[in-house]
């Protein structure tokens, strides 16, 4: 089960992220479940959680959202890979910082990569997920948080 | 620290190798960094092949993450210690508790910096790594 508290741990390293990395803010919306199939976006960075909580946190966004963001990042490379980095990039750094509050136990994977229209995300059936709508410079983006 | 080696203007030069799973943090702290005097003689995606790249390029600073495939920084960071103690590793990482600094430090990194960083942040760390 997600405490409040702890949904607000991710809602503050979203927010971090893009304050500092891509040194504009964004505008983190209130988080909700996710009722349905995995709401996913072009590009999915997906993080599996384990030890003492389990479950999985991923971060999925459009390419136009991730170009703008590499542009910010001083990048000028946009093709599929570096897409595929970024997305994983952000997830993991989301969740890394999680750490601060879940503790040591919290154990990240390294990211792994989606792409495409219906990617599977590794989820356990019926684990409540909750998301974490992102808007940035009039892109959507989300963060999608499952954990036991 | 190593004392690096003299280029041909007469000043310090260090080598620099940059540890990484990601291209785009890679390419970010190589673009990053401002000091003339660190020339970056290699890049790598995991510990393994921080561990190969140091046997050709002998490094004396290193910037290491730590969640990466393969082998992970923590284990790197011992290695390269052990083969060279003089070497100065600033990590470099998402994992925010201190539990995992104070692992990085025991087992021989000289710093600690957080992702998401600025530039600044980045340069404050790598010069207080050189000291």
């Amino acid at each position: 089960m997600l405490y409040e508290q702890e949904l607000k741990t991710f809602v503050e390293g979203t927010t971090n992220f893009f304050e500092v990395a891509a040194q504009q803010p964004a505008s983190i919306g209130s988080p909700y479940l996710m009722e349905g199939p995995p709401a996913v976006h072009e590009y999915t960075g997906v993080i599996k959680i384990s030890g003492k909580r389990e479950g999985v946190v991923y971060f999925t966004a459009p390419k136009a959202m991730l170009t703008v963001l590499l542009m910010k990042m001083q990048e000028n490379d946009f093709s599929h890979e570096t897409m595929r980095d970024l997305v994983g990039e952000v997830a993991n750094t989301i969740s890394g910082n999680a750490r601060r509050d879940f503790g040591r136990d919290f154990v990240i994977s390294v990211p792994s990569v989606l792409s495409g229209e219906k990617p599977e995300i590794p989820q356990k059936p019926g684990q409540r997920s909750f998301i974490i709508p992102i808007n940035w410079r009039s892109h959507s983006a989300k963060l999608v948080v499952s954990l036991a | 620290m190593s004392d690096g080696t003299m280029n041909g203007n007469g000043k310090r030069s260090f080598k620099l190798m940059i540890v990484d799973d990601s291209n785009i943090m890679r390419r970010r702290i190589e673009r990053s960094q401002q000091f003339e005097e660190l020339q970056l003689v290699g890049s790598a995606a995991n510990g393994l092949e921080a561990l190969e790249l140091f046997k050709k390029t002998d490094p004396d600073v290193v910037t290491m993450d730590i969640t990466m495939p393969q082998m992970d920084g923590i284990e790197c960071i011992g290695q390269l210690v052990a083969l060279k103690p003089a070497i100065r590793i600033l990590v470099i990482s998402a994992l925010a508790d201190k539990a995992t600094a104070v692992e990085a430090m025991e087992r021989g990194a000289n710093g600690f910096l957080n992702k998401p960083f600025t530039d600044r942040q980045l340069n404050e760390a790598i010069a207080e790594l050189m000291r």
